[in-house]
């Protein structure tokens, strides 16, 4: 087993991954900026280095300042987390280069997933359903973007390679706004990501976003999860989400979980990885892969019984996974709720001191935060403060427990988005279950 | 240079969960050799002894118990509750602090000695790379709050200026 780990993250997450590194005996290293020394998982870890002031490009950002850390404390492997430098092919080489060992995909696996239109064309060769559209990217001539966007058929929806999550994309419902509006995209890619490269699609008017969660070793060995359903989403930031995916049959999901297991085994996958669907009129549609731990790794980690964080150090450490196939059943229902220090009207953040913290408990609540009495939290960081987990023997009982968990939550000094949680938890359409990814923003959130 | 520094630590972790009084390593020209002294349990740091020329570790004892320890370890001489006076170059990266650009080269500053802004005063080195630190305050160099091949985070106290 490897025998020390530096962290290279912050908040809930560097708090879970040092959890799973206690629990298998790895020595920690918490790296940290100026403003977060007082980081929960900082004042647990073995060691800990500053790393550089509050903005996220010098410190958390800051490749030699990670890779030195972990030098000088003479660490064998570093974990991203999830944001940040986790899906960052060049840092993944610069600390495979350096010596460590790299808690993650191999270097030019996570650059073939960073570009969308390089893993959608992967996917394709692998057997994955995509989203209807030409694998490649577009070009200058104009009459050949017309005429793909024809035999799409409108509306389609323009992308940038570089882009994804949400970020880099245009609907164009009619021909008369296609032109205009790829120009647009392609400027604004370039702005954003350096990269000015755009796709299209075939644009969904009513999809569930559904994943599947994967695991992946150095033997050879690929297991599914199962999916998750993370639909409920403001401004392609997802709000609540859970597992497994109401209406999703046993057969869609071996089916489904088969396929990227195969497209793992094909592309050598290494480690943990999320393969992303937009899922309409029962059909799957590739749109991307993560290949990171995920926020939402809990729900999955409920269902399965599997420990998601353990098994990506297992997997660094050279060992086989620690299940097949056949032993992964889903057990029950379990759902998230992400709580972010924010003001739950406005979703403008509230950063501030935390004067009165107390967390829910009692059968099947998880708690995943970092958050404690007096914890400040900074304004330089993204505004999540921690999730909110709950498991029951079927939908209903989740829902139930996390309704009773958001009631017991007490987190003063700041404002936070727990209200709009309680809201979502009484909304008849969500107790039916099933709603699209439009569904927050356009109708809950549309009615006062 | 570093990679030096993590054999010499390997070597006295080595030492110190063995039974080994004594280790010896000869690479070419150079040898380090490592004995532990047969002293009472309370020493348990073994003695280092190195050619001279070489870059002096200034790594104390692993520390044990709950606490976290900051990856610099109690050999420093600024205690943590002291308050500094004067004024305190910080580091501004990580890496391992140098005294001199080269082993057996002159330091760039000794105590007592005055510098001006933009005088280079140590080295950082971090990965293979060795970066000047500059003076950002003009005055003479009170103390040193590092050893030579200390590990250093951002911030750290390095010396101080008066």
């Amino acid at each position: 087993m490897l025998e020390k780990v530096v962290i290279a993250n912050r908040g809930e997450i560097a708090l879970r991954i040092l959890r799973a590194c206690r629990e298998l005996g790895i020595r920690t290293v918490a790296l940290h900026s100026t403003v977060d020394r007082d980081l929960k998982h900082v004042r647990l870890a073995d060691e800990t280095v500053c790393i550089g002031p509050p903005p996220a490009a010098e410190s958390y950002l800051n490749m030699p300042a990670i890779i030195s850390a972990a030098e000088v404390t003479d660490a064998v492997a570093i974990h991203p987390g999830y944001g940040f430098l986790s899906e960052n092919a060049d840092f993944a080489e610069r600390v495979e280069q350096s010596g460590f060992i790299f808690i993650g995909p191999r270097p030019d696996t996570i650059r073939l997933m960073g570009d969308k239109v390089s893993a959608i064309r992967a996917m394709q060769e692998a057997g994955v359903p995509c989203v209807p559209g030409p694998s490649g990217s577009l070009n200058d001539d104009d009459q050949s973007t017309l005429r793909i966007a024809r035999e799409i058929g409108y509306p389609v929806i323009i992308k940038a390679a570089g882009g994804g999550g949400g970020r880099g994309m245009r609907v164009v419902h009619s021909e008369a706004a296609l032109l205009t509006t790829l120009d647009l995209t392609r400027s604004e890619a370039n702005a954003a990501f350096g990269n000015p490269t755009v796709y299209m699609e075939k644009y969904l008017d009513h999809p569930r976003h559904i994943e599947i969660q994967v695991l992946s070793d150095t033997h050879g060995h690929a297991i599914h999860l199962g999916e998750r359903d993370c639909s409920m989403q403001r401004r392609h930031q997802k709000v609540i989400e859970e597992a497994p995916a109401p209406g999703i049959s046993t057969v869609q999901r071996r089916r489904i979980g088969s396929i990227c297991v195969d497209a793992c085994q094909r592309i050598g996958y290494r480690g943990a990885g999320t393969f992303e669907f937009l899922y309409q009129d029962g059909e799957f549609y590739f749109i991307e892969m993560n290949t990171r731990v995920q926020v939402e790794h809990p729900v999955t980690e409920w269902i399965t019984g599997v420990d998601i964080v353990k098994e990506q150090l297992r997997i660094a450490a050279g060992q086989p996974l620690s299940y097949h196939q056949d032993e992964i059943h889903v057990r029950g229902h379990a759902l998230e709720c992400r709580l972010n220090a924010e003001d739950p009207d406005l979703f403008t953040p509230s950063p501030g001191t935390i004067t009165q913290y107390h967390a829910p408990g009692g059968p099947g609540i998880r708690v995943d935060s970092h958050i404690y009495n007096g914890y400040r939290v900074p304004p330089n960081y993204d505004s999540m403060i921690g999730k909110l987990i709950a498991h029951g023997e079927t939908r209903e009982a989740a829902i139930a427990r996390m309704r009773g968990a958001l009631a017991e939550l007490v987190v003063d000094g700041i404002k936070t988005n727990a209200p709009l949680h309680r809201r979502i938890l009484s909304d008849a359409r969500f107790l039916d279950g099933g709603t699209d990814i439009h569904y927050l923003e356009k109708q809950l959130l549309a009615v006062r | 240079m570093p990679t030096d520094i993590r054999k010499i630590k390997k070597l006295i972790e080595l030492l110190e969960t063995s039974g080994i009084a004594e280790i010896e390593i000869k690479e070419g020209e150079d040898s380090v050799r490592i004995s532990r002294h047969p002293q009472s349990s309370a020493s348990s740091a073994p003695m280092i002894m190195v050619p001279p020329g070489w870059a002096t570790p200034g790594y104390g004892p692993p520390s044990s118990g709950p606490m976290p320890a900051p990856v610099t370890p109690a050999a420093a001489p600024a205690n943590e509750t002291e308050t500094l006076k004067g004024h305190v170059l910080h580091a501004p990266m990580v890496g391992t602090f140098y005294r001199s650009a080269s082993p057996g080269s002159k330091p760039f500053i000794e105590i007592g000695q005055h510098v001006n802004i933009g005088d280079p005063v140590c080295i950082i080195e971090a990965m293979k790379m060795f970066n000047q630190i500059e003076a950002d305050h003009a005055g003479v160099v009170t103390r040193l709050l590092v050893e030579n091949g200390q590990p250093v985070e951002y911030d750290q106290p390095l010396l101080i200026i008066e």
